[in-house]
C-alpha cells in the first residue's frame, strides 16, 4: 500500500538523514520505527507527506506516486495521510471542535473553513471521534486548556478525520507519563485495527513498541538496520541499533510488565 | 559510564581549587579595555560639546512659568468651538488612517514574513516597510500637505502610511517567530495555503495583532495632535493656532484633553487585551 523505493534525503548542511531507504508497507500493517536521537526517524516520516521535500528515491501510496507531485495533487494525496505529532502540535488558540474540524480542511472550500461552517456529516463525524476518545464534553475548550494526553486524544481525531488510509505518527509518546503512554499507544493501534489503516509510528520507547506492533524497523544513521517483528528485537540487534549497552534489563522488563497490564 | 582512568584524575587535579570566573564576551583583554575607554572618552567628549547659554535659560525660565500656570487655569470655555471641532477631526483621522493602515499591514506582514512568503515578495515588503520607517511622519505629512493642501485628508494619508511600517514590521516579526509545528500540523492536513494562513498562522498571533493595533491606534491620536503644526489638520492646527495668539489657557485646556484621551486608550486598551490572551 505504500511503498519506499531508495529515498534519499540529504540536507543542505550535508548531512545525510536518511541513506537509500526502500520499505514496503502492506494494507493495514502497523508498524513501529526505533532508533537513536538523529537516526533519521522524523526525516523519514515527514518525507513520506512531503513537508520535508526528499533529495531522491520514490514513495508511491496505492498508485499515486509522491515525490513528483504539483501542490495541488500533493494536498489532495495529504488527506489520505493522518498524521499525529510528538508534542501534539494542537493549535493552542482555538477550540478542540476547531482542531478537529481542521482536518477537514482539505475537503472543504476556504469559505467554510474561514466562517466555520463545516458540513453537518464533518461536524457529526467530528464528535462521534471526539466520543470514541472520551472527549466529547470538551468540544469547546480551547486546545491549551487541555492535559496532554487529552491533546494527543484531540490530535488523533484531526488526525482520524481526514479518513485516512495511512497515519504517520512522531513520538506520540514522548512527552506523555508512562501510563499515558501506553493509552495512547493502544488507542492508537485499536483505531488502526477498527479502520483497517496502517500506520508508521516513530517511537523511542523500545518496550513500548515491542508490546503494541506487529513489526519493528531500525533505523541507524539514515540506513536499516533491522526489520522484522518484534520478537526478533534481541540484545544483539539492539546494540547493533543503538550502540553497545546492557539490554538484558530493558527486554525483561517488558515481559513483566506486559504480565502486570494483562 | 567507565571507570575515571589517570588522565581523568590528572585534568580535574588541575581544575581543584581554581576560582572559576564567568568567560568574558570580549575574550581578549586589551580590546575589552580599549572598547570600554573608548567610548568612556567618547561620552565625556560628547557631553562637552553641548554648548548651554545660561543666561537664555533664565529668560526662558519666566516663559516655562506662565506656561505652566496656564494648567492651573485651562481655558475650555473661550474656544470651546475650535477644540470641539478639532478634536472630532482627529478623532476622524484616527480611526480612519488606523482601519485603512492596518488592513494594508496585514497582507504586507505576510510577505515580509520569511516563514511564510517566498524570497521575492519578502524583499519586496521588507522594502515598503523600510520606505515607511525611514521617512518620519512629519516629513510625510509635509509633503503630503503640498501635494493635498491643508487639512485633515494628508493627516489621514500620512498616519495610514505611517500604520503600515510600524504594524508590518511588528507583525511580520511575530509571525516569523511562530510556533512552526502548529502551523506545520494544518499544512499535513492538505489545507490550501489560505486555509493554512487562517487555522495555523492567525490563531497564533492574533493576540499581537490586537495588541498591536490598539498601540497604534494611541500612537496615531497623539501624532494627530503633532501634525497639526505642520498644516494636517486634527486637533494639533487649534493647538498651534493658541501658540501663536499666545493663548496659553487654551493650548493647556488641548493638551489636558490630549492626555485624557490617551489615558482612556490605554485603559481600554488594558482590558481589551486581557480578554484576547
Amino acid at each position: 500500500m505504500l511503498r519506499l523505493e531508495k529515498l534519499v534525503k540529504t540536507y543542505k548542511t550535508g548531512d545525510q538523514a536518511l541513506k537509500a531507504v526502500t520499505l514496503d508497507i502492506p494494507e493495514g500493517q502497523v508498524l513501529a520505527l526505533i532508533g537513536p536521537s538523529g537516526a533519521g526517524k522524523s526525516t523519514l516520516i515527514r518525507c513520506i507527506n512531503r513537508l520535508v521535500q526528499p533529495t531522491s528515491g520514490t514513495v508511491h501510496l496505492g498508485d499515486v506516486e509522491l515525490t513528483g507531485l504539483s501542490s495541488g495533487a500533493l494536498r489532495r494525496e495529504r488527506r489520505r495521510m493522518g498524521m499525529i505529532f510528538q508534542e501534539y502540535a494542537l493549535v493552542e488558540r482555538l477550540t478542540v471542535m476547531e482542531n478537529v474540524l481542521s482536518g477537514r480542511l482539505g475537503y472543504v472550500p476556504f469559505w467554510r473553513s474561514f466562517l466555520r461552517r463545516f458540513p453537518q456529516t464533518d461536524v457529526d463525524e467530528a464528535y462521534r471521534l471526539l466520543d470514541r476518545v472520551g472527549l466529547a464534553h470538551m468540544a469547546d475548550k480551547r486546545a491549551d486548556e487541555l492535559s496532554g494526553g487529552q491533546r494527543q486524544r484531540v490530535g488523533i481525531c484531526r488526525a482520524l478525520i481526514q479518513d485516512p488510509a495511512l497515519l504517520l505518527v512522531d513520538e506520540p509518546t514522548a512527552s506523555l507519563d508512562p501510563k499515558t503512554s501506553r493509552q495512547i499507544m493502544r488507542l492508537i493501534c485499536e483505531l488502526c485495527k477498527e479502520r483497517g489503516l496502517a500506520a508508521i509510528i516513530n517511537i523511542h520507547d523500545v518496550a513500548l513498541a515491542q508490546m503494541f506492533v506487529q513489526r519493528v524497523i531500525g533505523l541507524r544513521s539514515g540506513a536499516v538496520e533491522f526489520d522484522g517483528p518484534p520478537e526478533g528485537l534481541t540484545p544483539d540487534v539492539l546494540t547493533s541499533i543503538y550502540g553497545a549497552e546492557d539490554w538484558e534489563a530493558t527486554i525483561e522488563k517488558v515481559d513483566d510488565e506486559d504480565e502486570a497490564a494483562v | 559510564m567507565s571507570a575515571p582512568d589517570t588522565a581523568d584524575t590528572t585534568e580535574l587535579s588541575a581544575l581543584l581549587g581554581k576560582p572559576w570566573r564567568k568567560p568574558a564576551f570580549v575574550q581578549r583583554t586589551w580590546l575589552r579595555w580599549t572598547l570600554i575607554l573608548g567610548f568612556a572618552a567618547y561620552l565625556v567628549a560628547a557631553y562637552l560639546t553641548i554648548e548651554i547659554n545660561w543666561s537664555r535659560v533664565y529668560e526662558g525660565l519666566e516663559r516655562g512659568k506662565q506656561f505652566v500656570l496656564a494648567f492651573t487655569n485651562p481655558d475650555f470655555v473661550t474656544r470651546s468651538g475650535d477644540i470641539y471641532a478639532g478634536m472630532v477631526e482627529s478623532i476622524i483621522m484616527t480611526v480612519a488612517a488606523s482601519v485603512v493602515g492596518i488592513a494594508i499591514s496585514i497582507p504586507i506582514a505576510l510577505g515580509a514574513a520569511r516563514n511564510v512568503a517566498p524570497l521575492p515578495v519578502y524583499l519586496i515588503c521588507r522594502s515598503i516597510i523600510a520606505v515607511s520607517r525611514a521617512l518620519q511622519e512629519i516629513i510625510v505629512a509635509i509633503l503630503l500637505v503640498a501635494i493635498f493642501g491643508f487639512g485633515p485628508l494628508a493627516g489621514f494619508l500620512t498616519l495610514s502610511f505611517a500604520t503600515i511600517g510600524f504594524l508590518a514590521k511588528l507583525l511580520a516579526e511575530d509571525i516569523e517567530s511562530m510556533d512552526r509545528v502548529q502551523a506545520e500540523a494544518i499544512r499535513a492536513s492538505g489545507a490550501r495555503w489560505s486555509q493554512w494562513i487562517n487555522y495555523g498562522v492567525q490563531p497564533q498571533v492574533m493576540p499581537r495583532l490586537i495588541g498591536l493595533s490598539i498601540y497604534r491606534i494611541d500612537i496615531n491620536f497623539r501624532e494627530s495632535a503633532i501634525l497639526g503644526l505642520v498644516g494636517a489638520g486634527g486637533i494639533g492646527a487649534t493647538l498651534n493656532t493658541s501658540f501663536d495668539r499666545y493663548e496659553y489657557d487654551t493650548a493647556a485646556a488641548i493638551l489636558i484633553l490630549i492626555i485624557l484621551v490617551v489615558m482612556a486608550l490605554e485603559y481600554l486598551s488594558g482590558i481589551i487585551r486581557a480578554r484576547v490572551q
